[in-house]
């Protein structure tokens, strides 16, 4: 136990300075410019069906159950799509995308980096005078932040969409319900919590992903191995972030 | 002019490079050889500044590189061109884009001095119809063509191979060799290429040093190899039992 926690601390040291490293550049602002737009192409392009479909599905499933468990009369059929909607923007679309995120766009970076590093891709840039952790990772990172928020908007409509379709086609609510329930008692700081939220997951699934695969060892087992770990260790981090983020945003 | 004084590494308990010293000079490869495991990759990489010596230093002119500041690291990395054992190119980008791209982000040339560079170097490889294949399409002859392409496309003034001709067929290889040998001599550059192949070292052989289990046994060319009087060094060159009859029938 005791040197777990040591090696614990020594991995968690290692990452802080990884990430200091990101900011020591050497490129000019154009060479950044040009990577960060085709990290967010790719992880844009990559990433949008997937999600579309979860969150549809999500939204549909949610509303269905939210029906089944309201057995009261005195509810009014609009509250389901109220419960709904919160549920969707809080929880869903930050987090459980999240998750699919980290494997989806989280494995792939680690897999590209462990490539580089164990093809000595890594290495050619470094002997170059490149820092090859800012030139390869911060366009990763940023490219992440801007993405992912755009990504759970869109996870956030298409859930409420599935909602809508599952509800309406069932007979569960009538689409004036279901409409007026998604408008009524809105917070919008549930919008914002959720936003931020999604600027911590994009940041720690893309910094935790690029910091597995920029230090593996080995060849193309190690890679996969990497590739694994990245996404084990991204979804825990995610969780806990959850957790304490809930904690900081929404404790009375 | 590179200069090694004393490097010494060792990775956990196990010593792999034991107080290595030597001269590589300008204008010719200097070969470092030995037996497989005896630490040349390591070495190599302790000269370029990829794995960082124990003790030791490195001097590039003059310039004590592990001593330097961060600005004066970069500045002479920005000197060196580097062969790696693979190639190492960039698999999302054309062989084109691969040769460009230290001109990409070190230097401020417009894009047609670049093409011009990049099609002389190109040239210089013996590849011209290659610009837009993918790394993934090519040989592996022709992936260290790329590769050496990339590393003489910013003029350096250092070139470090690792195992230039390893993985390639005896022909191939006396090629690549003499390409290093020429570019060397035409741009008057200090190389260093880490080989255990004896073509090599008896094709380009100007200027060799012995690695054995770590230590720098013996230095010399490829004239005096043969009667070195060392005996780690005789193993190394008449491993090969038809190099050794012809050495006993020499005798
Ligand atoms: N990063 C590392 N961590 C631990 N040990 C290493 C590392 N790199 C190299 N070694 C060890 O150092 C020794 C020398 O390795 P090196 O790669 O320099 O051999 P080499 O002379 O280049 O051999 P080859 O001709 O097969 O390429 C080997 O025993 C290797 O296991
Ligand atoms: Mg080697």
């Amino acid at each position: 136990m005791h040197s777990f926690n040591a090696s614990m601390i020594k991995e968690i040291g290692k990452y802080f300075i990884f990430l200091g490293n990101l900011f020591i550049n050497r490129e000019t602002f154009k060479t950044y410019y040009k990577l960060i737009l085709d990290e967010c192409l790719s992880i844009g392009l990559g990433s949008l069906f997937l999600v579309a479909l979860v969150s549809t599905f999500m939204g549909a499933v949610t509303t269905v159950q939210t029906a089944y468990n309201m057995v009261s009369d005195f509810i009014p059929n609009y509250v389901i799509s109220q419960v709904v909607r919160e549920m969707i923007v809080l929880e869903l679309a930050p987090t459980i995308i999240a998750v699919i995120y980290a494997g989806k766009v989280g494995s792939s970076m680690a897999g590209g980096l462990g490539t580089m590093r164990i093809t000595e891709q890594i290495d050619a840039l470094e002997v170059m005078g490149i820092n090859s952790i800012s030139y390869l990772v911060l366009p990763k990172i940023v490219a992440s932040i801007l993405m992912y928020p755009l990504l759970v908007i869109i996870a956030g409509v298409c859930g409420m969409l599935g909602g809508y379709l599952a509800g309406t086609l069932t007979g569960i609510i009538t689409p004036n319900d279901y409409v007026y329930g998604l408008r009524s008692s809105y917070n919008e700081f549930t919008v914002i919590f959720a936003l931020i939220k999604s600027v911590v997951f994009a940041f720690l699934v893309a910094s935790i992903s690029s910091y597995r695969g920029y230090y593996t060892q080995g060849g193309a087992l190690e890679v996969g191995v990497s590739t694994t770990q990245a996404v084990t260790t991204s979804v825990i981090a995610v969780l806990i972030a959850d957790y304490l983020l809930a904690q900081l945003l929404l404790a009375k | 002019m590179i200069e090694i004084r004393n490097i010494t590494k060792s990775f956990g308990d196990k010593l792999v490079l034991s107080e290595v010293s030597g001269v590589f000079e300008k204008g010719k490869p200097n070969l470092i050889i030995g037996a497989s495991g005896t630490g040349k990759s390591v070495l190599l990489k302790c000269i370029v500044g990829l794995i960082k010596p124990d003790h030791g230093q490195v001097f590039y002119d003059g310039r004590d590189f592990y001593e330097s500041d961060r600005d004066t690291k970069t500045e002479v990395r920005r000197e060196m061109g580097m062969l790696f054992q693979g190639g190492a190119l960039f698999d999302s980008k054309t062989v084109e884009e691969n040769v460009r791209f230290p001109l990409d982000v070190l230097t401020r040339m417009s894009r047609s001095e670049k093409m011009e560079r990049v099609n002389f170097c190109l040239k210089r490889v013996g590849l011209e119809n290659a610009n837009k294949k993918m790394p993934s399409e090519i040989s592996g002859g022709m992936k260290k063509r790329v590769g050496i392409a990339r590393a003489i496309v910013n003029k350096p003034n250092y070139l470090f191979c690792d195992e230039p001709n390893s993985g390639l067929d005896p022909q191939t290889s006396i090629l690549i060799d003499e390409l290093i040998q020429d570019i060397s001599e035409d741009l008057d550059i200090t190389t260093i290429v880490v080989t255990h192949d004896m073509n090599s070292v008896m094709g380009i052989g100007e200027k060799i040093m012995f690695i054995y289990k770590g230590q720098n046994v013996w230095v010399g060319n490829n004239k005096d190899i043969t009667h070195s009087g060392v005996k780690e060094l005789d193993d190394f060159v008449f491993a090969n039992k038809v190099m050794n009859s012809l050495r006993e029938n020499n005798a």
